[in-house]
């Protein structure tokens, strides 16, 4: 398998590995993930992959990404999978899938939006897949998520 | 029958077809007499953080046309608002005195979080730039009510179809329809591109056409202010603006019954002197939105 090759560039015991982000989108998705997070990360970008042409590589050493971390990357990077490793194994392969509502993750960029005035959750209705475009329930805008719509909390 | 008890009306995305239609025909039976005092003992509030005398005097006639009373405010000046007070809390406070809520605010989707708090129904009558679904309504009422049906109709939309809310919200209802549109605009006020999509997913035939191409297969003739504002280059408004307004000449080019409608207030889009038309029928088509309103209103507080 090519993924076993390339563990052994920089293999972790247990973390989580997200593999087949398309380059240049690995260090949004880094930073979308950083936040409040002391394990070791290795980074890798711009390997070559049949998939997606080139490709970034994001490791976790000692943590295991959460629904919700997942449901982000899915906006940003949906062709990206995610591997969660124990004693050096691939323990789970984690399907991203995009859900067709989002709840809280996204702000509205429109700025007369009432979730930016009153201090409400946002909620999104998804009314395309690729690339990921989104329905603020509120005002009713549709946007293309981009990272920088993407809370960092 | 559909039900609107309890429903509060926000978006066109909120009315399926059987409901526009039901309140059509609950409007039309509002305005013949056949239903009167639809809201009596109803106390109505009507919140306009943002004043619009226009659409606030054809809910409050409405209101009180058949027999409901009204209270509220008229600008955002006179309101807690004013004061600090969030939509939230000034909802869960007027809720507690009337059985239905009418509000109008400059901020986008404040109706739609003001119907998620209130325990009586909220009816949208604009928000900011996004939604004012009592107008779009009132516009399909006056062309049922002239025309009988929408099927096989043709609508030619013309100004400023780029930015014109009541434009975008008329052209999604009508898609509920079989109708035909033709789009009368500069390039530069042509309507957004994804209502094209929404338009072909919704197999909608529609063109690009001038009034003097189009206008002998109008059965409607939907006209908007095109804003000076709109146009980076003054000089490019003064050459383009002449074409789409009406006057006694371009009524020509019109069939005898192609009703020419407007969403009021015209500015010098529409000649003075065409008023007197019998094809003309924008000030009809407002005072429609009495009964359109005083019917939805009698819907979502279960009277009717
Ligand atoms: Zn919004």
């Amino acid at each position: 398998m090519p993924d076993n090759k390339q563990y052994k560039v920089f293999k972790i015991e247990q973390g989580t590995v997200i593999d087949h982000i398309p380059s240049p989108r690995g260090l949004a998705v880094f930073r979308l993930l950083s936040k409040n997070n002391n394990s070791l990360i290795s980074i890798g970008l711009n390997f070559d992959s049949k998939t997606v042409g080139k490709k970034d590589l994001i490791k976790f050493e000692g943590k295991i990404i959460s629904k919700k971390e997942t449901d982000k990357i899915a906006l940003i990077a949906p062709e990206a999978t995610i591997n969660i490793i124990k004693d050096f194994k691939v323990i789970e392969k984690r399907h991203i899938d995009i859900p067709s509502d989002i709840h809280g993750i996204i702000r509205c960029l429109n700025p007369n939006c009432i979730t930016n005035i009153e201090k409400i959750d946002t909620i999104f209705k998804v009314v395309e897949k690729k690339p990921v475009k989104v329905m603020c329930h509120y005002c009713e805008r549709t946007a293309e998520v981009k990272p920088d719509m993407i809370d960092k909390e | 029958m559909p039900k609107f008890k309890g429903k509060s009306i926000v978006s066109l995305k909120d009315m399926e077809k059987k409901e526009i239609l039901h309140l059509m025909k609950k409007a039309e039976e509002v305005k013949s007499g056949k239903l009167t005092q639809v809201l009596k003992g109803k106390v109505i509030a009507s919140l306009f953080f943002e004043p619009s005398t226009r659409t606030r005097l054809s809910f409050e006639s409405a209101v009180l046309g058949q027999g409901g009373s009204v209270f509220g405010f008229a600008d955002p000046g006179a309101s807690s608002a004013k004061k600090g007070e969030t939509l939230s809390d000034t909802i869960k406070n007027v809720m507690g005195y009337c059985d239905a809520i009418v509000m109008r605010h400059f901020i986008e989707g404040a109706a739609r979080r003001a119907s998620e708090i209130s325990s009586v129904p909220v009816v949208n009558g604009g928000d900011g730039a996004n939604q004012h679904p009592t107008q779009t309504f009132l516009d399909l009422f006056t062309m049922l009510e002239k025309k009988g049906s929408l099927d096989g109709k043709v609508i030619g939309m013309m100004g400023d179809l780029k930015y014109g809310r009541t434009i975008h919200s008329l052209a999604m209802a009508l898609t509920h329809f079989d109708v035909k549109l033709h789009f009368i605009s500069p390039k530069e006020l042509n309507i957004p591109d994804h209502y094209y999509d929404y338009l072909k997913a919704k197999k909608i035939e529609y063109v690009h056409s001038t009034l003097e191409s189009c206008g002998k297969e109008l059965d409607f003739l939907y006209c908007t202010r095109i804003q000076k504002e709109r146009f980076y280059d003054p000089m490019e408004y003064e050459k383009v603006a002449g074409s789409y307004k009406i006057d006694k000449t371009s009524l020509e080019y019109l069939k005898p019954d192609t009703f020419i409608m407007h969403p009021l207030p015209r500015v010098d889009e529409i000649a003075v002197d065409v008023d007197d038309d019998p094809r003309a029928v924008y000030f009809e088509q407002a005072h429609n939105g009495v009964p359109v309103r005083a019917a939805l209103l009698g819907l979502v507080t279960g009277t009717i």
